[in-house]
């Protein structure tokens, strides 16, 4: 057999059958589901009488409506908890193989969740009406955002009409520098090839630099690779995968397990396989990334500089980085390490898992939130995860320090619940994306690092996290 | 889904590259759990002065008069003409739906983000994809006569002048022209193969039963 990609493999095992056109009927192993992108597709299900496939592969969770403070209220937005409600009422109707509802002690963001509970295994097709699926792809998985309809179509046929992408390896070799993570090498990455580079692309991420990424840290970068405009980011199966889903509850156990983990050591791209499109990075090269305008490609290094449009020769982009700047309330050439911020934000499904929170808490352990940061939040992802950061007393370094510590969901990334920026306000943010009013109307975001949001939190502006001793 | 086949419509030019699907329709009116009724808050942030929220007393609204489409001569516009990467970010189907709400029913782009360009497929609203410096000539031709209207047919695979002195070709999937053309429910269609679907699924479940 011709050698393969991983995407090949994960692409050849799912495909029920094919039209002339290349659009495939491709199987989906797991479902996730939350409450915003779901009450429509449950509702055309119910209009069609149709009935949900197999509700075993459904795992559900409320994440982007849910308040972050005081659940002992409950959710007083009644939009929100419409929807909410609409969800837990699904899942009683339907029934799921997990569904972790609001407050439930293994509630949270449905990224978190999914690999935390082995619910994302390798080798699977995992999808949920959410871009972010992208994420599940550290598992050597095929994992990619729909919309509702889509959604509509798997819960009613366990199937996605699609045609297979471009393949397109991203190689990240090297060491990467002290006081960098994940989230730098996927900002410079976007950098590099732009939040285009990836459309109509699968990335596979490899080299030595990812290899040596953690679990945590895989899913940040595939977590990231919409963001590059690819539909799926992955990374082919090795130890570390293994590893990370011994004992998860959802993980196969025994013999099973056994079998499983055979199969899964199979799930990386052949040694000759054939990419559509390869890019390279030198890790030993990457710097602390701050974004400075509206796309996460408008991106520079803790060192660099807001850029000058007067020196972008297209004219699309100068327009695109005048724009920018106007939005963002910033001077050309101004230092980077000059921007001050008024709140700081440590979570969403990019970085609010433990490693992330831990990278955070070094930052500010012993240090005080600066005056001028009128709000710096930690929410974790889920749970588990806000548990097992309270058994190792990160709260407490935190709180000690100023920062807030929330309940477990999506937050201000997003800015559904009451966690928003208010017009004008400059956020140091872990989370994805720095899209005009994502994190509320007028608000202004710098994509950064847990490390690097938590350096801001201190020194009151940006600062170069290698630099604090 | 309503059909597609030949539409003639105004042409509404939207000069801004990267445009998010934050952007289409913004996450405060994403608590819906209808499919109808995000019109008027598409690309709300832009296209009034004051902020909007779900339930905001529309009438009192302040329309911002440097949007493109609160200008006049593009009130009733079908046909969006937008730059790349059109729909980039959150997989959010509000964004096709508050398109459609609207009224449009086409989207010309030199490019468009992936998820996007697959939600517009499951409501009848047709993207479309034109070579850049054919978009730069239909931003000025919009810009330079009133009233610009487009001729889109899809079952040729055309878009062209209403004199039919310029016509572009476009290409557009067999299976997802074959639905657009159709208003087929996909869902209908993939249930005629509910038998090989089984077939799958059980082969699969014996042979990687730790999937199920």
């Amino acid at each position: 057999m011709n050698a393969r990609t991983l995407y090949d493999k994960l692409w050849d095992s799912h495909v029920v059958r094919s039209e002339s056109d290349g659009t495939a009927l491709l199987y989906i192993d797991r479902h996730l589901v939350h409450e915003v992108t779901s009450p429509q597709a449950f509702e055309g299900l119910k209009l069609a009488g149709r009935k949900p496939w197999r509700v075993g592969s459904i795992v559900a969770t409320a994440d982007h409506n849910t308040p972050t403070t005081h659940w002992d209220l409950g959710i007083t937005d009644p939009t929100s908890r419409t929807q909410v409600d609409a969800l837990d009422a699904n899942m009683l109707k339907y029934g799921a193989k997990a569904y972790f509802p609001f407050r439930d002690k293994r509630q949270g963001i449905v990224h978190v969740i999914g690999p935390e509970t082995g619910a994302t295994l390798p080798g699977m097709t995992v999808v949920c009406g959410d871009s972010h699926t992208s994420t599940h792809g550290a598992f050597g998985c095929l994992a990619f955002g729909i919309g509702t309809s889509e959604v509509e179509h798997v819960l009613a046929t366990q199937c996605l009409l699609t045609k297979k992408a471009k393949s397109m390896r991203v190689n990240v070799e090297g060491t990467l520098p002290f006081g960098c993570t994940a989230k730098d090498i996927a900002l410079a990455i976007i950098g590099k090839i732009g939040t285009a580079g990836g459309t109509g692309h699968a990335i596979e991420f490899d080299g030595s630099a990812v290899r040596a990424l953690s679990m945590e840290g895989r899913m940040t970068l595939c977590n990231m690779a919409i963001e590059a405009g690819a539909r799926a980011g992955m990374v082919g199966v090795d130890e570390t995968t293994i590893d990370y889903l011994k004992g998860r509850t959802f993980a196969p156990k025994g013999e099973l397990w056994e079998r499983a983990v055979a199969h899964w050591r199979t799930l990386r791209s052949d040694p000759e396989a054939k990419f559509d499109r390869a890019v390279t990075l030198d890790a030993a090269t990457i710097a602390p990334q701050v974004t400075w305008g509206t796309s996460p490609e408008m991106v520079t290094t803790i060192d660099g500089r807001v850029p000058d449009p007067d020196k972008e020769k297209d004219p699309q982009r100068r327009e695109g980085i005048e724009r920018a700047l106007v939005y963002m309330g910033l001077t050309p050439n101004t230092a980077i390490s000059d921007i001050r911020i008024d709140k700081v934000f440590i979570g969403s499904c990019t970085n609010s898992r433990i490693e992330d929170l831990r990278a955070a808490a070094a930052v500010v352990k012993g240090r005080r939130k600066a005056d001028n940061v009128m709000l710096a939040m930690v929410v974790p992802g889920s749970g588990p995860v806000k548990a097992q950061a309270e058994r190792e007393g990160l709260d407490r370094i935190f709180t000690a320090a100023g920062f807030e510590w929330r309940e477990p969901g999506c937050s201000m990334c997003l800015a559904m619940n009451d966690d928003r920026l208010e017009p004008g306000e400059r956020c140091a943010s872990t989370s994805n994306r720095n899209f005009e009013g994502r994190q509320g109307t007028g608000g202004r975001t710098h994509l950064v690092s847990p490390a690097m949001a938590a350096a801001a939190g201190i020194a009151g502006h940006f600062v170069d996290v290698r630099r604090l001793g | 889904m309503q059909p597609f086949s030949v539409l003639t419509g105004l042409v509404a030019p939207l000069d801004r590259a990267n445009v998010d699907t934050d952007a289409i329709i913004p996450k405060q009116f994403l608590k819906s759990v209808n499919r109808s009724g995000f019109g008027p808050n598409l690309f709300d942030a832009w296209r009034y002065l004051d902020p909007g929220e779900p339930g905001t007393d529309m009438s009192r609204r302040r329309p911002n008069p440097d949007f493109a489409l609160n200008e006049p001569r593009y009130q009733g516009a079908q046909i969006l003409l937008v730059r790349r990467n059109f729909g980039c970010g959150s997989s959010r189907e509000h964004a096709p739906w508050a398109l459609g709400d609207y009224g449009f029913r086409a989207i010309i782009a030199p490019s468009f983000a992936d998820i996007f360009f697959n939600n517009c497929f499951k409501n009848g609203l047709l993207p479309i994809v034109l070579p850049e410096a054919d978009v730069e000539r239909l931003f000025h031709d919009a810009a330079a006569f009133p009233g610009f209207k487009l001729t889109i047919d899809l079952e040729r695979q055309t878009v062209a002048t209403t004199d039919g002195g310029t016509v572009f070709r476009f290409d557009v999937d067999a299976f997802r022209k074959h639905c657009l053309l159709n208003g087929l429910d996909d869902i209908a269609l993939t249930l005629t193969h509910a038998d090989e679907i089984r077939a799958f699924e059980a082969k699969r479940k014996a042979e990687q039963p730790w999937l199920f």
